[in-house]
């Protein structure tokens, strides 16, 4: 009669988890892409220069990321070989049909197209000064052109601008629309709150930046290269900006929670309180949010020397990192663990080899740093920003 | 007819994706008078639920997973035992896997108790055919909500959507499975397997568009309500004397 | 104007690999889109076919009473007269359709009757329940209630 993993009462067709740990993926890699993204429009359209040095590896971060995106998804579907039936026949009222098509156009009309009219004359010159298959790949990157006059340039910079306008509220769009996937589910009172796409933006826009913050530390060190103080020291400053807000708004939703204490509260502080505590309240809240932010702030109100500063800066990114991951698992997770009829909890078990298990999760987060290195191997980002670190 | 959120919603939705995208032929051609007998349009399925009535045998349960192969350990339909202690917040359910085998070990207890047969609601505004991102799952003409498991991708948002935990994976299919409220009986003027075999007839098959149906009657004397009515999902299936303590 | 024009001559060829992936996108999904969907609604409504052909495995009682006189007449003497055969019989629609191909099991007496009769406060008050463990003290209840007609006097 007992179930084991489940307490209390769980409608029988609730005890398994529907959403694995590859639905907690899939909102953290497309947090990152459109965090990185976010970075790097910084420099673009508003104008922050000192990050300039980031630019390119932001655009490439994002668009590692990317590519791997929809993979947990497809892994994830009983059926993989028939998702294009989202583009065949998409449904305009689900939140999830969208996907496909957002997708789709972040990739092609934002993404590639801003990293094609910024690299074009790296890409021209590679194509004529290496040899073999590297010359065709490039030749083919091309597109054929090799107009890289500076009229040209202009014309790309003029193009690149207008894109990364279009592309952030693309990027906000790609990732709010992922926090409306969950925040639309009125069954779901873990779920249901309009914060959600909100919430999910600032966390991503948190993850995107850390993220790039250790990666530029990281390339740094591997190439032997000085890191430009004044580069990470505006991105944490970003970073401690976009985090006070997101903090502030998952805040806000505790204490809205708390508060209004509806019919599903008791069953929900119950599950915080005892399923969730090392996932939400030790991992999410306290290293993966108040520890940084305290490391974030006192590096706003003290001058460390820059050897402590790059500690601090590496230190809180990877908390960061893992902190909004326990956040993504925390949402998708936890959605699941406590019954709709608010009587009842039951536990996840995670496969390990199996398809929706461990060791496919661990491959799919490393994936994207395979990509990133191919990608930066095709597509140097160094030369200019060293280039623009010399001037 | 007024317009609602979700119709709002919808128009929103369809001048958005893809007006390009074309319609298909089909949708320009309109559509041919089935040939068959039984006309959908002439039906809107429901139920009534009688909880006085229910002695929680589990016939039901039975019926449903003999007719429609429902997997082990999964459920169309089950039935719920209550105990509502006095003062208590929470009442005590049990559903010993579903009650395919009744309640075996009852503890006898002073306390308030009763049965509730639990199945998918069909909603007319179901939040499940909502959130399907390729049209696998929709309410059928006649208000039934089907799953089309050649169509289903298996991502499993309707089985989130659901408030009431209606709907499963099927371990062998790997698409979302649920109540048809025997779709391929009741289009052949039978009933549905679980209402055929009720002792009690605590569970009526009804259909709404019949003005002969005794549920109009029923609905007219006695006091129902839908499960969660606050999730406003527009639920056929109605409860006679269903305790507030049901969720 | 003209040089203009061949500084920017380079966008096309992204624009035109975007419009020529649309193109073809949209061509495909003319071909493939399955047949009569939307035909009621968003789904392919040749499915609603589909699920109507399942087989049935219950024939319902009013095919057992065509055969088993004796039985039904019986059965709508007494208390069971509401009960289905086939929820004590179990699904019989392969029976029903030709009796010879398959004689169906008899039920398991002992649990058949406790599922329904065992005294349970969650019951209603008035539908007629025993515990079992007592009633008897473990003679069958077929003994002495003909599961057809189960009144005693
Ligand atoms: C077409 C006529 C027909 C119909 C309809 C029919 N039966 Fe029968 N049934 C028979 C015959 C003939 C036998 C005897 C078969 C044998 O002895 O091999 C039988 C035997 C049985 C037996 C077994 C008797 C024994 O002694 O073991 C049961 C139980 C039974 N039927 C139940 C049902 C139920 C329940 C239904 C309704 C779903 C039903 N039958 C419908 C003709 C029918
Ligand atoms: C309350 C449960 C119940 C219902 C309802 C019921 N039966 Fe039975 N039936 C039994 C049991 C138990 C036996 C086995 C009796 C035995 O082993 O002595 C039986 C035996 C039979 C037999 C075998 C012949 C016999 O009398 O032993 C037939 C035929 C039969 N039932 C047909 C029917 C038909 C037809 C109906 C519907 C009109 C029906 N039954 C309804 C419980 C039921
Ligand atoms: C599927 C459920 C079901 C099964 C199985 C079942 N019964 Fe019943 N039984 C009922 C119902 C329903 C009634 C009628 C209750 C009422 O009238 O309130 C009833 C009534 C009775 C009564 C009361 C008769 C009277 O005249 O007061 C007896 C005795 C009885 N059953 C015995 C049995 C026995 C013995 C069995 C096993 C062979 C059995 N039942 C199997 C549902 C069942
Ligand atoms: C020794 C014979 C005998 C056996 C065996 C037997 N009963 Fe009875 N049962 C009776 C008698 C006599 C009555 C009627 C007297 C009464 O109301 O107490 C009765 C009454 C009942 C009633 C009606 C109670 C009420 O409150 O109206 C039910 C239900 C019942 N029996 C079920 C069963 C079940 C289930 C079994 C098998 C586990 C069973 N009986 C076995 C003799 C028997």
């Amino acid at each position: 009669m007992m179930i084991p993993g489940v307490d209390g009462f769980m409608y029988p067709n609730e005890v398994e988890l529907q959403w694995s740990i590859l639905i907690v993926l899939y909102p953290y890699i497309t947090g990152l892409v459109a965090g990185a993204f976010i970075l790097a429009s910084l420099e673009r359209v508003f104008k922050v220069e000192a990050v300039r040095p980031t630019y390119r590896l932001a655009l490439l971060t994002a668009l590692a990321f990317l590519l791997v995106a929809p993979l947990p998804l497809q892994l994830h579907l009983g059926h993989p070989e028939r998702s294009f039936e989202m583009y065949l026949t998409p449904h305009t009222s689900s939140a999830m049909a969208m996907f496909g098509f957002v997708y789709l156009w972040y990739l092609t009309v934002v993404l590639l197209l801003e990293i094609w009219l910024d690299y074009r004359a790296d890409i021209v010159h590679m194509s004529k000064t290496t040899t073999g298959v590297t010359r065709l790949v490039y030749k083919v990157l091309t597109l054929g052109s090799d107009n890289v006059s500076e009229a040209a340039r202009r014309v790309d910079d003029k193009v690149g601008y207008v894109i990364t306008v279009i592309g952030i509220p693309s990027a906000f769009m790609l990732h709010g629309y992922v926090g409306f996937i969950f925040g639309s589910v009125k069954a779901n009172p873990w779920w249901s709150t309009p914060l959600m796409p909100v919430v999910f933006l600032f966390s991503a826009m948190v993850s995107g930046i850390a993220a790039v913050l250790v990666l530029y530390m990281a390339a740094m060190k591997v190439k032997r290269l000085p890191i430009d103080m004044r580069c990470v020291d505006t991105i944490a400053k970003y970073l401690f900006y976009t985090f006070v807000i997101d903090f502030t708004l998952e805040m806000l939703d505790l204490i809205h929670r708390t508060y209004e204490a509806d019919e599903s509260f008791r069953s929900l502080d119950f599950m915080v309180h005892t399923r969730l505590w090392a996932s939400h309240v030790l991992l999410q809240i306290g290293a993966g949010t108040v520890v940084p932010l305290l490391l974030l702030a006192a590096t706003q109100l003290r001058r460390f020397a820059p050897g402590a500063r790059k500690a601090i800066y590496s230190i809180t990114s990877c908390l960061i990192l893992v902190g909004i991951f326990a956040m993504r698992w925390n949402v998708v997770i936890g959605g699941q663990l406590f019954s709709k009829s608010f009587l009842g909890y039951t536990s996840y078990k995670m496969g390990l080899v199996t398809r929706e298990g461990l060791l496919p999760a661990v491959a799919l987060m490393l994936l994207p740093f395979a990509i990133f290195f191919v990608l930066i191997k095709l597509l140097p980002p160094w030369q200019h920003s060293e280039a623009n670190a010399a001037d | 007819m007024e317009m609602n959120r979700r119709d709002l919603f919808r128009i929103g939705g369809k001048l958005l994706v893809l007006a390009s995208a074309g319609a298909t032929l089909e949708q320009i051609m309109g559509s041919e008078p089935a040939p068959e007998a039984y006309k959908m349009a002439d039906h809107w399925w429901g139920m009534i639920v009688d909880i006085d009535k229910c002695i929680g045998c589990g016939s039901c349960v039975r019926a449903c997973s003999n007719e429609n192969q429902v997997p082990n350990g999964y459920f169309r339909t089950w039935v719920e035992r209550y105990e509502v202690p006095e003062g208590y917040v929470n009442p005590i359910v049990t559903s010993p896997e579903g009650a395919i085998n009744g309640f075996p070990l009852p503890k006898p207890t002073n306390f308030k108790a009763f049965f509730v047969p639990k199945l998918c609601n069909h909603c007319a505004d179901s939040p499940c055919t909502q959130v399907c991102p390729v049209g696998a799952t929709f309410v059928s003409p006649d208000g039934v909500v089907l799953v089309d498991k050649e169509y289903c991708l298996g991502c499993r948002y309707c089985v989130q959507a659901c408030p009431y935990g209606c709907r499963y994976l099927h371990p062998e299919t790997e698409t979302v499975d649920k109540c048809t409220l025997c779709y391929h009986r009741i289009t052949k003027g039978l009933t549905t397997a679980c209402c055929e075999n009720c002792p009690t007839q605590a569970r009526q098959l009804v259909d709404f568009k019949n003005p002969k149906d005794p549920v109009h009657e029923f609905l007219r004397t006695h006091k129902v309500s839908v499960l969660k009515p606050q999730m406003a999902t527009e639920a056929k299936v109605y409860y006679n004397n269903l305790d507030g303590a049901v969720r | 104007m003209r040089s203009t024009f061949r500084d920017a001559a380079h966008l096309l060829r992204p624009a035109a690999l975007l419009l020529i992936g649309l193109a073809v996108f949209l061509v495909v999904r003319a071909a493939v889109i399955p047949k009569g969907f939307g035909k009621y609604g968003h789904y392919r409504a040749p499915f609603l076919e589909t699920a109507r052909s399942k087989p049935i495995h219950y024939a319902g009682q009013d095919a057992c009473v065509a055969c088993h006189d004796e039985e039904a007449k019986m059965r709508a003497a007494g208390k069971h007269a509401k009960v289905a055969c086939e929820a004590c019989h179990g699904p019989q629609a392969q029976h029903a359709d030709d009796p010879t191909s398959l004689k169906p099991k008899l039920p398991d007496v002992a649990t058949l009757c406790a599922r329904c009769h065992e005294k349970d406060p969650a019951k209603p008050r008035t539908f007629p329940q025993v515990v079992t463990a007592e009633h008897n003290a473990g003679a069958a209840c077929n003994d002495c209630h003909k599961p057809h007609n189960p009144h005693l006097d």
